[in-house]
């Protein structure tokens, strides 16, 4: 597992090289990837789908209870086998989509790296690997839909799917942290047995509420469902994997995933149903109202996002049952529609359905399967699609609270949604025939094809044989977001019933409705002036306010001038420590200055007169050498109580630093006085301050042990577990590596600082 | 930056080796005896930076071969690389490994990850203290 998903970062890291060889058969040799991996995914299934859940661990920082952990029960397996499946479609798509970009190398790096974080996410049953992959795929998928990097908008809104994906992020992260703490893991498997101790903890509603804002945000709930028609200025075959089928998908992941542990209260039930229902209409609503082709399927995402989640939110079994049924249906259709966007794009150029029209005789086959993926959309018998709806609509009548909200909800979405699915399926293959910017000259290319082929057949294969799904895997999915064994089952045919109504009623109305489109779209004008004071108009403003904010900040805090900087860091520091010591009433212990050696009293001696040279002296470069023998002596000190390496590394630091510092001093300006008196009393005073206080602090540190000393366990361990005898250098590089790693990532931060600093200064005065 | 000094400039030829050598072997025996990654790359870019002063920039970067940035970069990739073999031996992350054997005439050689990782250091720091120092320098004329 753990090398199934680390093949797929490694392949990113290569792919540019691989596309370079390979040159137009690229887009098949890359996709053989994600079909191992789906095959390897499948091998999975007869176990996941007689029940068994499956937990393979690597170990990672045990001491931080990190370790990578992968958990395969129904529920991940049937995303691990839409993420690879469907990515192999997209990959082989992007092959020819794309053929033409300069930049085609990159874009199979990023979707490979995408690829691997939400395989990732799916299958971590770590709560920091999941939050960790949950990051990457926003940080992925920022960069995939600013792919077109010159384009001003696709930059834009990059940047603003980023921020709502990421700023939910930090939420989440929160919400993660508060329920390792609430159910006693890190690890989802012993969590979710936990259920009821997380659900009866003090902290159970502030983690709910932030694990939710991070899903919500994710799966492009209302109100931040804005950023996600938005994110369409990515390439097509992007949007046809991470806002069809994969990323935007996460969040309900994430509330399928949690639901044995978080499910089933009250507050649960009501905001989950509540926001799914307004999601869903509001999706479907935009949808209809909608001409750009790619909007269109955009919100109608949006749509089946609020549906999952207001199943989810619903919970019984019919429900659970639906949602997953729904999940896979969603995948199928939506992931052909959009492969089929991006043909008519590709071929007839058109972007915007009010462009097109009469396309069947031009391309068939494309016509052929993006009916059929329409009619699954629609809910149409006998595709998979009305299977999901019948099953769905049943769990809405059944819903053990807001039935008569939902109910409505629900068959306004039916009804507008079989308007939406005629839009797509009708609207640009029959009719008079449009002038298309460009006239299609020949059937989309074989590896475009191959993807809405596939996923519209599945939609119509899982339609006539439920069993076909249920068996595989549906039943395993819904049993694991349960928690407990289904017994439900998909059919086609549920008798003549009160869901088979409604749909019958919805296809005549939506088709009604889509018979009047026009008239409906102009009536409905008005939406455009309402969403103009929508939620993505506080999105701006809260940019805008984060901006003046910054800019404001910058101009206090960020002054340009060191002294201040200095003056804020060392007050700061001393004011902290100073109050830190009230409140603990730290003591400082007795002082034995009689032992004080002769060698001692010179050193200190030293060190006193050279700091009194230091800040009197009206030399510059006099100053420097007074620091300087203020450094060596410390070192001497270091060497006294044998401490050599840090005395050797205090020398070497020193000589550095006067050499540093030399090099500057070459370029100030003659000494001056420039400050008063008065300002010099008061850095004399923080001064002073600030060293009493840190004298204060180590006198008092040195009296006060909390804990026994860790430098015994070092001493001890060096030899027979670091297999050296300079425990220092045992210390850096093996006990305490991680913390030395983290400073030389400090370290090369803070020379390429200095670096950029330099060189831009000098390219701004050229 | 040149100090026309003849002195300087000869030692500077003559230390610059020297020097060096001395960082490698600081850094080779840091495990045992004091030493290791930190002060040897501080000892190596200090030799870099008398060449600097005793010669020109110029030749500093011409004695270097390649940019600090890269050497940077170097050190970085190691050190990571470095925390990795343990995984897939199922130990933790940064696990340390170790591998000794007998060399025919260098005796017993102890070579491990921790190793790595430790050049990993000693390549950071000379390469973060040398693109100050060169870039500083260079702003200078």
């Amino acid at each position: 597992m753990l090398y199934a998903i680390l093949s797929i970062f490694l392949v990113a890291a290569v792919a540019p090289v691989v596309h370079r060889l390979t040159g137009r058969a690229s887009g098949w040799v890359l996709g053989l990837l994600p079909a191992a991996l789906f095959v390897y995914f499948l091998s999975f299934l007869p176990a996941v789908s007689s029940g068994e859940s499956i937990v393979l661990v690597w170990p990672w920082m045990p001491g931080l209870d990190i370790q990578l952990s992968f958990l395969v029960d129904g529920l991940s397996l049937l995303f691990a086998l839409l993420v690879s499946g469907i990515g192999f479609f997209i990959v082989t798509y992007a092959g020819r989509y794309l053929q033409a970009h300069r930049d085609l190398g990159r874009f199979y790096v990023i979707i490979l790296a995408f690829m691997g974080s939400m395989l990732g996410l799916v299958l971590a049953d770590n709560l920091i690997a999941l939050f960790v992959f949950w990051e990457l795929t926003s940080i992925t998928s920022y960069l995939l839909i600013g792919y077109n990097h010159e384009d001003k908008d696709a930059r834009k809104y990059a940047l603003q799917g980023l921020f709502v994906t990421v700023g939910g992020g930090l939420a989440l992260l929160a919400g993660i942290i508060m329920l390792a703490m609430a159910g006693g893991s890190w690890e989802l498997s012993e969590i979710l047995n936990n259920g009821d101790v997380v659900r009866e903890h003090a902290l159970y509603l502030p983690l709910l509420l932030l694990i939710l804002l991070g899903a919500f945000t994710k799966s492009a709930q209302v109100p931040f469902h804005f950023w996600l028609p938005r994110a369409m200025a990515a390439p097509t075959p992007v949007s046809a994997y991470l806002h069809s089928a994969t990323m935007v998908k996460a969040g309900v992941y994430l509330l399928a995933r949690l639901n044995p542990s978080l499910g089933g209260t009250d507050i649960w039930f009501t905001t989950l149903a509540l926001f799914g229902a307004v999601t869903m209409f509001t999706g479907v609503f935009l949808a209809f109202r909608s001409t750009g082709v790619k909007k269109v399927l955009a919100y109608s995402t949006v749509m089946a996002l609020g549906t999952l989640t207001m199943l989810i939110g619903v919970g019984t079994e019919t429900a659970l049952l639906a949602a997953m049924a729904f999940l896979l249906a969603h995948s199928l259709y939506k992931g052909a529609l959009f492969m089929v966007a991006g043909i008519l794009d590709h071929e007839a150029g058109a972007k915007d359905f009010l462009q097109t029209g009469g396309l069947r005789s031009a391309l068939p086959v494309t016509a052929a399967f993006a009916i059929l993926a329409a009619l699954s959309l629609g809910g149409v018998i006998p595709l998979f699609g009305f299977v999901a709806k019948e099953l769905m609509l049943e769990a809405v009548l059944d819903a053990p609270g807001l039935v008569g909200i939902l109910s409505l909800f629900a068959v306004l979405t039916a009804i507008l949604g079989v308007a939406v699915a005629a839009i797509v399926g009708i609207r640009p293959w029959f009719g008079a025939r449009a002038d298309t910017p460009k006239t299609p000259q020949h059937e989309a290319p074989v590896a475009m094809l191959a993807g809405p082929a596939v996923l519209a057949s599945l939609g119509l294969i899982f339609g006539l044989g439920p069993g076909l799904a249920d068996q595989g895997l549906i039943n395993a999915a819904a049993a694991s977001v349960q928690g407990a064994p289904v017994d439900g089952y998909l059919a086609l045919w549920h008798g003549i019933n009160l869901p088979l109504a409604i749909s019958a009623f919805s296809l005549v109305a939506g088709g009604l409705l889509y018979w009047r489109w026009e008239q409906a779209r102009r009536a409905l004008a008005w939406v455009d002036r309402a969403a103009e004071y929508g939620p993505e108009k506080g999105y701006f403003k809260m940019m805008d306010g984060l901006v003046w904010i910054s800019e404001w900040q910058t101009r206090v805090l960020q002054n340009g001038y060191l002294r201040y900087y200095v003056i804020v860091t060392v007050a700061m520091t001393a004011g902290l420590v100073g109050v830190t010591a009230q409140l603990f009433e730290v003591s400082v212990g007795t002082l034995h200055f009689e032992r004080l050696q002769i060698h001692e009293m010179a050193i200190i001696a030293i060190l006193v007169a050279s700091m009194l040279f230091a800040v009197l002296t009206r030399s510059r470069l006099g100053a420097v050498a007074a620091l300087g023998s203020l450094g060596f002596t410390v070192a001497l000190v270091y060497v006294l109580y044998s401490a050599a390496d840090v005395g050797i590394t205090q020398v070497l630091v020193e000589t550095l630093t006067v050499i540093l510092l030399v090099l500057v001093l070459f370029r100030l300006p003659g000494f001056l006085n420039l400050s008063s008196s008065a300002l010099r009393v008061r850095d004399a005073g923080i001064a002073l301050v600030t060293g009493g206080m840190i004298t204060l602090l180590i006198l008092s540190t040195l009296d006060a042990r909390l804990f026994p000393s860790i430098s015994q366990y070092f001493i001890e361990e060096s030899e027979p577990s670091g297999y050296g005898r300079n425990i220092v250098n045992v210390v850096l590089v093996d006990f305490r590596a991680l913390d030395t790693l983290g400073e030389i990532f400090v370290l090369a931060l803070a020379a390429i600082g200095v670096y950029a600093m330099l060189r831009f200064r000098a390219e701004d005065r050229r | 930056m040149n100090m026309h000094s003849l002195i300087l400039r000869t030692a500077g030829h003559f230390l610059l080796p020297l020097l060096l050598l001395f960082s490698v072997f600081l850094l080779l025996r840091g495990h045992d005896e004091p030493g290791g990654g930190f002060i040897g790359g501080l000892v190596a870019a200090a030799a870099i930076v008398l060449y600097l002063f005793s010669m020109d920039t110029e030749s500093a970067r011409k004695v270097l071969r390649v940019d600090p940035r890269d050497v940077l970069g170097a050190g970085m990739v190691l050190a990571v690389l470095s925390t990795i073999p343990g995984v897939f031996l199922g130990q933790p992350f940064f696990t340390a490994q170790w591998w000794e054997f007998t060399a025919p005439v260098f005796g017993d050689i102890k070579l491990s990850t921790v190793l790595i990782f430790d050049i990993g250091v000693y390549l950071v720091v000379i390469g973060s203290v040398l693109t100050i120092m060169l870039n500083l320098a260079e702003a200078e004329d």
